[in-house]
């Protein structure tokens, strides 16, 4: 089957460093991969890469049959993807809804009542349907959390990327993400997930990829990679993790 | 409040922060600005001879201050925001000649600028048509308006283009990586979330410069624009009373500015954001 995510031979410099080395990665259509090592490890930039929010120097990504190379092709990979940020990133100006409303009628051309329909079911769907009309200030992190992941669904994305999207939450909010995470993982969607939560991984990730400087080290489904890894690397990383 | 049976004043606490808010809006500046009006009145009032007369003189002064100051500004704030976007292109060619034109325009005095446009561009336009002999440019006059506006904007459009790059820098990087990540371009994540937000934080700078533009619209007076600078400058020609005449002309100017900020202060108040 046609990989919905082929990246081959990609290399990334940000001056001398080199970010990413010769990393290839194919992910099937619903399936659930979590990339985890240490910081500085490449992680984030190659789950940046897939939707070109960074530059890579070397290779090729192709997404859903679409080569990242042109300016419109990178747009039309976009809105087939979303992401999901550390820093929830939403927008403070707009209330909770119309952060899940803008880009539905700016990229996809829907009106006011449709757009506000599928707002509002995301928001039921990730539990805050009365925080709508609230400011994105108002909210607590992993509320903020949750309206993000709502705003990247509405697009109707078919890949949807998660940058450590609990590592900036207070512990008692992590799990109220995590579950909405799960429930997208069960309904099939692709997911690529940087992220250290190992309870999230044995429940729903297909494989786990370890990197370290700026390339893949070993992948296995979670529970062997995690309890019975080859590499010394990874049993490295692991024991300071675990 | 409430008096207690001991003669004491018991005073509710802590206002609630509505009520704070609606305070601020009528602070001590309002005060000032009312003190000022006041002043005029009293003034025109009690001593019309000359006080008023000098109100009547320079009132059509006024209205030229007022309008050539509003129409710069709002040519300073689109050509400003176009300079600014530009300080920020990624091309070269536009970044650099938006450095340029910023970097030279702030190193030249504003009354240089204004005798530049109104003495020397209509001389250069000229030349121009001479040399390609076209009638309509060989007989240009310059008009003093609408050169004092455009030196006015040239001048200004430079300093609020810094204004809008700070703006736009300000915002975290992660919300045009948002909006990209939508599949949004970049002129439509400009448009719909960078640009609101920077707005909102460059408000009080840009209000100071509506005002700085105000007070140096009085330099147009010298480019034969008739505004209140160059009609009390009259009136004194006439009249030969210098205290009186730069007093009410100052007053005039005070209360415009004073309240200019109080309207910018409001607008703020209005549109603060939390994040």
């Amino acid at each position: 089957m046609e990989p919905i995510i082929h990246i081959e031979n990609i290399s990334k410099k940000f001056g001398a460093l080199e970010a990413l080395h010769n990393v290839s990665l194919d992910v099937q259509k619903g399936e659930v991969v979590m990339i985890i090592g240490p910081s500085g490890s490449g992680k984030s930039t190659l789950l940046r890469c897939i939707n070109r929010l960074e530059k890579y120097d070397e290779g090729l990504i192709i997404v859903d049959g679409i080569p990242l190379n042109t300016a419109e092709n990178i747009n039309a990979v976009r809105t087939e993807v979303g992401m999901v940020f550390q820093q929830f990133n939403l927008f403070p100006h707009l209330s909770v809804i119309d952060n899940i409303v803008l880009a539905q009628r700016v990229v996809r051309k829907r009106n006011r009542a449709e757009a506000e329909k599928v707002a509002i079911d995301l928001l039921e769907k990730v539990g805050i349907p009365d925080k709508a009309h609230a400011r994105p200030g108002q909210l607590s992190g992993g509320q903020q959390q949750r309206v993000a992941i709502a705003r990247a669904l509405a697009m109707n994305p078919k890949i949807m990327l998660f940058d450590e999207p609990t590592s900036a939450l207070d512990p008692e909010m992590i799990q109220e993400v995590l579950d909405v995470m799960l429930n997208l993982a069960k309904e099939g969607m692709t997911m690529v997930v940087v992220s250290h939560e190992m309870g999230f991984a044995r429940a729903a990730a297909h494989r786990a990829i370890l990197m370290d400087g700026g390339q893949i080290i070993e992948e296995a489904p979670p529970e062997i990679l995690f309890t019975n890894p080859k590499e010394e690397r990874t049993r490295l990383f692991l024991s300071k993790v675990l | 409040m409430e008096i207690q049976t001991d003669g004491a004043v018991s005073i509710t606490p802590i206002p609630s922060p509505k009520n704070g808010d609606e305070k601020r809006r009528f602070d001590k500046w309002w005060l000032l600005l009312l003190f000022v009006v006041f002043l005029i009145a009293y003034l025109s009032i009690t001593k019309s001879d000359p006080y008023w007369r000098i109100i009547l003189f320079v009132r059509d002064g006024i209205w030229v201050s007022l309008s050539t100051t509003v129409i710069s500004f709002l040519l300073v704030l689109v050509v400003g925001l176009l300079v600014g976007l530009g300080r920020l292109s990624k091309s070269k060619v536009i970044n650099g000649i938006s450095t340029v034109y910023v970097e030279v325009i702030r190193g030249i005095p504003l009354l240089v600028q204004l005798l530049f446009w109104y003495f020397a561009f209509p001389s250069v336009v000229q030349a121009i048509g001479n040399s390609l002999n076209i009638e309509a440019l060989k007989n240009y006059l310059a008009n003093p308006v609408g050169m004092a506006i455009l030196g006015l904007t040239f001048c200004y459009a430079a300093y609020m283009a810094e204004i809008y790059r700070a703006g736009i820098q300000s915002i975290p990087k992660g919300q045009m990586e948002a909006a990209r990540s939508l599949g949004m371009s970049h002129f439509e994540s400009m448009r719909y979330v960078i640009l609101p937000q920077a707005v909102r934080i460059i408000l009080p700078p840009v209000g100071n410069e509506f005002i700085s533009l105000l007070k140096d619209s009085s330099l147009v007076s010298v480019v034969a624009v008739a505004d209140i600078t160059r009609r009390g400058r009259e009136f004194m020609a006439a009249n030969f009373i210098p205290l009186e005449t730069w007093t009410m002309v100052a007053l005039l100017y005070l209360t415009m500015t004073l309240f200019s900020a109080r309207i910018v202060t409001f607008i703020e108040h209005k549109t603060r954001l939390e994040r």
